[in-house]
């Protein structure tokens, strides 16, 4: 116990360090403000299928959009050392795609659900590619780049389907947005499970993490290696727009519904604020996966936590801008470098070089 | 320098979000829809320079009775796409009249398009304002010229001279409508979760009027009281904490329907029944077709409306059909019952599709 503790003030923990001190920070404040606050119950739900229910999975499954966005947000981050706020709108347009291929078909199955994920990743991804190619190829500054779809985005899906919140109903959206009859588990939480993986595998099996990282430390110096720095800012943000109709598929699923205006309304800001939380350099270069996801998690435990507290949700907003300033100053490299200073001088060691800072 | 770059960027943006955000309508969800307005055209500036051009009251030259409408766009809301349809579909070419419509979000464009309609030399100017100020000469040029103006669905702020009548919903109405619904149900006792539209809307401080004064008297119980600002799943995550905190309660208040679908979908997953002969008391608001038939089918209980269909008693009205008794003409309200709702309701009365 004592050693893991010297390991995480040490920054054993690298950049994961802020994130899981946030989380088991929320953790304690909620266990001593309520010791059933993650209790965990298995009843039947409606459909008489077996569920788990209680504020843990609430948190770990409304994150799910959340996760899936901070994932790609990452690589977007560490690319072009910017970030993309038209995800939310993007989402939209992706789940009005989604929601238009399925109305369009006389009946949903299997093959017609397929279809339309297929058509919002097609549809997200030449979105992503847009905004890709304003940044990567055009220079321009992502955050504006990406303002013109922010703006835009949720016109456009108001276009794609006509009416302000078109419905469509089937057992098999049903299972997508809550649960697989027999699976006990909300599937948002599998699918970002199963996303995870997948990036996991693709860092694994390429080099995707090696260039981008060189793209978003020294895009000169990167192509002057035979990166195509060009290609690795594009691709991340196709990759954003996969990360993008996943999220925007989830989020129709949930609710059986589209509401242009409000599917993962200020998303982006949260995205970017796990990101944050994560310890990723917003300006670019190293990144974690993980680090993004916990600050997913952080961010929607934040949130149910102050549901819980009954706390008005206009007011939501400003505690969750408090805390997450709080976590953000202290994970700033100078912080960080202060601290790892302090900690040597108490120590008296030699100084170790902080992690993350440039 | 980059950090330095990145802060003023993020300020940029955050700006740029502010006055998105802050443009609000009244039927539920707002739209960031509108095309940029002319660089610096002051409406007033523009107002006085087409004056001078503006011809004398033209007679309809047949008998086709010209009517220009001012609006905002259908795709603001559900509301406003029934609105648009039903002026589209009232004042046809079949009924006898010639429509030309503008649609807008913003005031500036709004009052250059009801300009426009003045030097056209439309008979009849409808308006439903972005804004409820600023219209003070250009309906003082429309009754120059011999235009009778009616409102829509919102008031303006000028004198009533300037129009013959204002025909409008009556927000805190339909809240009362709907409360006395719940009020007639006669339950035993009233543990509302409260899930209300975005704060400071006109639907939003209609719709909370009714219920706020049931707290206060007593006769209701606040489980909680929450804003989901129009949000389905928001709605959903604020009912789930209720569920999550083991509170009783036995009835779903939600500002529009898709709030209240969030609800529901959270109590589905808890397994706890609701609707019609269920534990849980589901209302919602705006009567968009899937959710009447929500109603019709016995998963929800109550559906109320603010009605947008206002054309055909400003037609009445045109025609000679009817005479207003005052200016300020009320629409009547809508409030549907689950046991009582007909197809054909749905058919009339629905939005959307």
């Amino acid at each position: 116990m004592k050693d893991n503790f010297k390991k995480i003030f040490k920054g054993g923990l690298g950049q994961l360090t802020i994130p899981i001190i946030a989380i088991c920070l929320l953790v304690i404040f909620n266990l001593i403000r309520d010791p059933a606050f993650f209790s965990i119950a298995l009843s039947h739900n409606n459909e008489g299928n077996l569920v788990l229910s209680g504020n843990l999975i609430s948190i770990i499954n409304g994150a799910s959009e959340l996760a899936i966005l901070a994932m790609g947000m990452t690589l977007v981050t560490a690319a072009c050392g910017g970030q993309d706020i038209s995800v939310g709108a993007a989402a939209a347009i992706a789940g009005s795609a989604f929601v238009k291929i399925l109305k369009s078909s006389p009946n949903i199955n299997g093959v017609t659900v397929i279809a339309a994920f297929l058509f919002a990743c097609v549809v997200a991804m030449i979105f992503g590619s847009f905004n890709g190619t304003l940044v990567s190829v055009f220079k321009i500054q992502p955050m504006i780049a990406t303002l013109i779809l922010y703006t835009c985005g949720r016109s456009i899906a108001y276009w794609i389907n006509g009416g302000a919140t078109p419905t469509v109903d089937s057992p098999i959206i049903n299972a997508i947005g809550s649960f697989i009859p027999g699976i006990p588990i909300p599937t948002p939480i599998l699918i970002v499970v199963l996303v995870a993986i997948v990036f996991k595998l693709v860092f694994h099996f390429t080099s995707l993490e090696l260039f981008t990282q060189s793209v978003g430390i020294n895009g000169s110096a990167a192509r002057l290696n035979g990166i195509n720095s060009t290609f690795i800012k594009l691709l991340s943000f196709i990759i954003l727009g996969v990360c993008v109709a996943i999220a925007g598929t989830i989020g129709v699923s949930r609710l059986g519904l589209i509401n242009h205006e409000t599917l993962l309304l200020d998303v982006e800001m949260d995205t970017i604020l796990a990101v944050a939380i994560g310890g990723n350099n917003l300006g670019g270069g190293k990144f974690k996966i993980s680090g993004s996801i916990i600050g997913a998690y952080v961010i929607q435990m934040l949130t149910i936590t102050l549901y819980a507290m009954k706390v008005s949700s206009t007011d939501v907003k400003a505690y969750k801008a408090v805390v997450i300033i709080l976590l953000v100053v202290i994970g700033s490299p100078v912080i960080k470098a202060k601290f790892s200073k302090l900690m040597n001088n108490i120590k008296n060691r030699k100084p170790a070089v902080a992690k993350g800072a440039e | 320098m980059i950090k330095k770059k990145l802060g003023s960027m993020f300020l940029a943006g955050s700006l740029m979000m502010t006055m998105l955000f802050s443009a609000c309508s009244s039927g539920g969800t707002t739209t960031t829809t509108s095309t940029p307005a002319p660089a610096s055209t002051e409406p007033e500036t523009v107002a006085e320079t087409t004056v001078d051009e503006a011809p004398a009251v033209e007679t309809p030259a047949s008998g086709t009775i010209k009517v220009g409408v001012v609006n905002n766009p259908p795709s603001e809301s559900g509301y406003r796409e029934a609105n648009v349809k039903d002026m589209e579909a009232v004042f046809s070419a079949d009924n006898g009249y010639e429509l030309k419509t503008a649609y807008s979000l913003k005031n500036d464009e709004q009052l250059q398009a009801a300009q426009g309609f003045i030097t056209e030399g439309v008979d009849y100017l409808l308006i439903s304002a972005a804004e409820t100020t600023g219209w003070d000469d250009v309906l003082k040029k429309a009754q120059e010229a011999g235009i009778k103006v009616y409102l829509f669905d919102r008031m303006i702020d000028v004198d009533e001279s300037l129009y013959e009548a204002a025909v409008v919903s009556d927000m805190s109405k339909e809240g009362e409508t709907a409360v006395q619904w719940l009020l007639d149900q006669n339950l035993d006792e009233y543990n509302v979760i409260h899930i209300q539209g975005a704060m400071g809307s006109d639907a939003q401080i209609g719709r909370t009027g009714a219920l706020d004064a049931q707290f206060e008297s007593g006769k209701m119980k606040k489980v909680v009281q929450q804003t989901a600002t129009w949000d389905e799943a928001e709605a959903k995550k604020i009912v789930e904490s209720v569920i999550n905190s083991k509170e009783d309660f036995n009835v779903i208040y939600a500002e529009n329907d898709g709030m209240a679908k969030g609800a529901v979908a959270a109590l589905d997953e808890a397994g706890i029944t609701h609707g019609v002969d269920g534990k849980v008391i589901v209302m919602g608001f705006d009567c968009n077709k899937w959710a009447l038939r929500e109603l019709k089918a016995g998963a929800w209980n109550y559906d109320g409306q603010c009605s947008p269909f206002q054309a055909q008693i400003i037609s009445d009205l045109i025609q000679g059909k009817t005479t207003a008794s005052s200016k300020k003409i009320i629409n009547e309200e809508k409030g549907f019952d689950a046991k009582t709702l007909t197809d054909a309701d749905i058919e009339t009365y629905g939005l959307g599709e």
